[in-house]
């Protein structure tokens, strides 16, 4: 089999700085195409949300684009449309991101609406309303008429963990939506949207002193609030095995999730890295130990993922992050089946650690996914906001080729042994569209 | 405060192709796009075929294509291409089978020696067939457990007709009377190279992987058949087909139209006045049902190009409540558009926008791959992409308010919706004719 003996490492200038009033920022310079990203990460997320207010900060995100100081609603997408760019903003566990990626000749403008909308968005109870009916269809289309709409990551939380914070629907139900108001929004953005609570990252076609300039004229006049403490949201490891279903009437074949409690991504990283690792291991391809086992050889699945954060980013979540093993299968009674096999692949790898050559492929092949999650200025420019927020340094993902090369067989075979039967959350789908 | 004027622009580096075709026939383009070290891959292989069991043969060939070739089985060539930090897969519609891929730019050449074993020595090994059957028809049924997938099944058959077309993904059936012969037969008749089109675009040096791909493929023979399907029918308008999902909290509507294809010199004009409509956030189908009245979370318009003809769709899922009042407002829209001209400053948005998407979406490896991959199925290559915007920037309020005129009469389109009929019916048929699913 062909190896490759180098791997390359991707290299970037990054230029920090942080405004008076807490705002950090990072640039990232590229000039090889006239194009920028600019993205602001706030840190609050779905584990923030009040009791009786889930979704909120998902709604909240929806709010921020109705129209800001000095912009009528409608006017943020026109502007950046009209510019040749395009925007989105996403709510995830601990942080919410606003974003555009721009023809370099529209830089500036990109600043000044995002510093618009951090001055002061435009909530008022006719967007409100509007954005509520907005974000009921999203959920609808979404999660509600959808089979395995939502699935695991709305309903796996409530059965792997226990406050409020971690295990809460975070799409919202309906009824908390509905009785938000205005002044809920208020509070929200006065105590979440303080300049020392976001990260403002820009990359791509652009000057570092002239953008550090335009960036104090647009930002450094948003009021300094203090940022919010930020609580621990951390679980311990599970004791005992959880099992819970959930019924989906659109689905027609059953589907199963299974979480562990992971160690914590910040604080733990080699360990995390680890747990990054092995999930490759498992899942990646038709050479990776789940496939080859519960697909080729058993036909117990139609197909099997495991992957770590809720949406699939392994660096996307503070601690708990979970380990999730995700299935569909024809035979609902497979599942114990399923379960051991599962169960015994772990053991194998705890047992025996990996075969030769295992572990270098992977780690290939893991690097090459990321590089080229670093290709679109936008990306990259997000990527670098989220390592700032998360891990307090965008450095972080030009280190992270080494960080993974320094794993160890050892490391992995331990990863392996902590997914035991007794710290799993087992959530079974019932198919309700089975003809 | 008021809003930032945009500055001058700065025009992109030149972007160059270095194209060979091959003495077997293979025509390959490559483009040396740095940013991070990898390179991309797409082989386009033309897979138009009227044969009643070709989707599902092709449907099979594509899921067991890597399941095994040379001496490799399927976790060894799985494990060949993962240790070049590569991904491969093999995706088929009606117009085309096409090979996708990365890799790490450094071991591009191993990835072009697997490719070769894939292209020429391929298994089709009878369990992995058989294992891929099963899997397949389990894919296909959760598919077509969506609304929306229900509904484009529907609006294909109502604008297609008895045409190849209007079979967009096989039939169970179909997927379990085919076997590891018709894909090996599949593989052997259809998987060459004179009428295919490899691109490679990344970290490379093109003159470079030209030669390693004339070199490596040098043993790859023979032509893709002619196509032997016929011209496109004219959909028929007609009323609107109603598919009951009993109790769907959504309604799923689905139109469509034929359109003008990339080379028409018509089509710019189209593109800003579908943009103006629906194709973008800032549109008016979108400003109207999703940010004034909160139907839905969002309606598209698109242009779809096929290697036969291409076509206007227009898709939106709106609560079952308001379904006759979205399907209202969504025919106000298109007859405004049809009737009324459109205004300058719609046409200098859309076409800033179409200009600066064109520009991102060819600003990385992968989306220039996907681009020029696409377009070589048309005859068209890079210069239509940097010549694009000089065509949109040609356009004033007159050519796209005609061409609004000429393709978004709700009149001439052809619909189909997927809900709860037993709400929907009566809402929708004080509008106009409707028709129940048989």
């Amino acid at each position: 089999m062909p190896q490759l003996t180098t791997i390359p490492s991707p290299s970037f200038e990054l230029v920090h700085h942080t405004l008076d009033n807490g705002l950090r920022v990072v640039l990232a310079p590229d000039r090889s195409a006239p194009v920028v990203g600019v993205a602001v990460l706030y840190d609050v997320g779905i584990r923030s949300e009040p009791e009786g207010r889930t979704g909120f900060a998902h709604l909240f995100e929806h709010l921020m684009f109705q129209g800001s100081a000095n912009l009528e609603k409608l006017e943020h997408f026109r502007y950046v449309q009209s510019s040749g760019g395009t925007f989105n903003g996403s709510t995830h566990f601990d942080y919410t991101n606003y974003f555009e990626a721009l023809p370099s000749n529209a830089l500036e403008r990109g600043l000044f609406l995002e510093a618009d909308r951090m001055h002061s968005p435009r909530i008022t109870a006719e967007n409100l309303a509007n954005q509520l009916d907005v974000v009921k269809n999203e959920i609808r289309v979404n999660v509600m008429n959808r089979p395995y709409g939502g699935f695991p990551w709305i309903y796996l939380p409530a059965v792997l963990f226990d406050t409020f914070a971690n295990s809460h629907n975070g799409y919202g139900g309906f009824e908390d939506l509905e009785s938000a108001t205005v002044e809920d929004a208020a509070d929200f953005f006065d105590t979440y949207y303080a300049p020392a609570n976001a990260v403002l990252a820009v990359g791509g076609d652009l000057d570092a002193d002239e953008t550090m300039a335009l960036i104090e004229k647009h930002f450094a006049s948003v009021t300094k609030r203090p940022a919010p403490l930020r609580p621990s949201f951390a679980e311990p490891p599970l004791t005992a095995e959880r099992r819970s279903t959930h019924d989906d009437a659109h689905a027609p074949i059953p589907a199963v999730a299974i979480g562990y409690r992971n160690p914590d991504p910040v604080g733990s990283l080699q360990e995390h890295l680890a747990h990054v690792l092995l999930a490759v291991v498992l899942s990646d391809g038709d050479a990776s130990r789940l496939q080859r086992r519960l697909v080729q050889r058993d036909h117990l699945v139609t197909d099997i993922g495991a992957y770590l954060g809720e949406f699939g980013d392994p660096f996307d979540e503070r601690d708990p992050t979970a380990f999730t093993i995700t299935a569909h299968y024809p035979q609902a009674e497979s599942l114990e089946a399923i379960l051991r096999a599962i169960d015994e692949e772990l053991q194998r790898i705890a047992d025996n650690g990996l075969e030769d050559g295992e572990l270098d492929r992977v780690r290939t092949r893991l690097l090459s996914v990321m590089f080229r999650e670093l290709d679109a200025v936008i990306s990259r420019t997000l990527e670098f906001a989220k390592f700032e927020l998360i891990y307090g340094r965008a450095e972080m993902i030009a280190e992270l080729p080494q960080r993974l090369l320094a794993v160890t067989d050892d490391e992995i075979r331990r990863a392996a042994a902590g997914l035991t039967p007794n710290r799993r959350a087992v959530l079974e789908l019932i198919a309700g569209g089975a003809r | 405060m008021t809003v930032p004027a945009l500055t001058e622009p700065r025009p992109a580096a030149a972007l160059a192709v270095a194209e060979r075709t091959l003495p077997n026939g293979l025509r390959v383009l490559a483009v040396a796009k740095p940013g991070v070290p990898l390179a991309e891959v797409r082989l386009r292989i033309p897979f138009l075929s009227a044969e009643a069991s070709h989707p599902a043969h092709a449907a099979l060939l594509s899921d067991t294509m890597l399941t095994g070739a040379g001496s490799l089985d399927r976790a060894g060539l799985a494990a060949a291409v993962q240790a070049l930090g590569a991904y491969l897969n093999v995706g088929v519609d009606s117009d085309r089978l096409i090979i996708t891929g990365n890799v790490l730019a450094t071991a591009l050449q191993p990835l072009l020696d697997l490719l070769r074993t894939v292209l020429i020595e391929p298994t089709y090994a009878a369990d992995e067939v058989a294992t891929e059957q099963e899997r397949l028809v389990e894919k296909l049924t959760i598919a077509r457990s969506r609304a929306g997938t229900v509904a484009a099944e529907a609006l294909a058959v109502r604008m297609w007709g008895a045409h190849p077309y209007a079979l967009d993904l096989p039939l169970p059936e179909a997927i379990q009377a085919a076997t590891a012969d018709d894909a090996r037969a599949l593989h052997a008749a259809r998987v060459r190279p004179a009428g295919a089109v490899l691109v490679v675009v990344g970290d490379i040096v093109t003159d470079a992987v030209l030669d390693q791909v004339e070199a490596t493929l040098a043993p790859w023979t023979g032509a893709c058949p002619a196509p032997d399907v016929a011209a496109l029918p004219t959909p028929p308008a007609g009323p609107l087909l109603i598919i009951d999902r009993p109790g769907s909290v959504q309604s799923s509507l689905r139109l469509g139209r034929m359109a003008l294809g990339r080379s028409d010199a018509g089509f710019p004009a189209l593109q800003l006045a579908n943009l103006i409509f629906g194709g973008y956030f800032s549109s008016r189908w979108t400003e109207n049902i999703r940010e004034d009245k909160g139907y839905t979370y969002g309606p598209h318009s698109r242009i779809d190009h096929h290697v036969l003809g291409s076509t206007l769709m227009f898709d939106v899922e709106v609560a079952t409540e308001v379904t006759g009042p979205s399907l209202l407002e969504t025919t106000y829209e298109l007859g405004r558009i049809a009737s009324l001209p459109v205004t300058q400053d719609e046409v200098d948005a859309v076409r800033q926008y179409a200009i600066g998407t064109l520009a991102l979406s060819t600003a990385t490896q992968a989306g220039l791959a996907s681009t020029l991959s696409a377009l070589s199925a048309f005859g068209l290559g890079l210069d239509w992409v940097i010549d694009h915007p000089a065509r949109l920037l040609a356009l004033g309020v007159d050519e796209v308010s005609a061409a609004a005129a000429r393709f978004f009469a709700p009149s001439e389109l052809t619909g189909v919706i997927v809900g709860d009929a037993a709400t929907i019916t009566a809402p929708l048929a004080a509008l106009g004719a409707v028709e129940a699913a048989g």
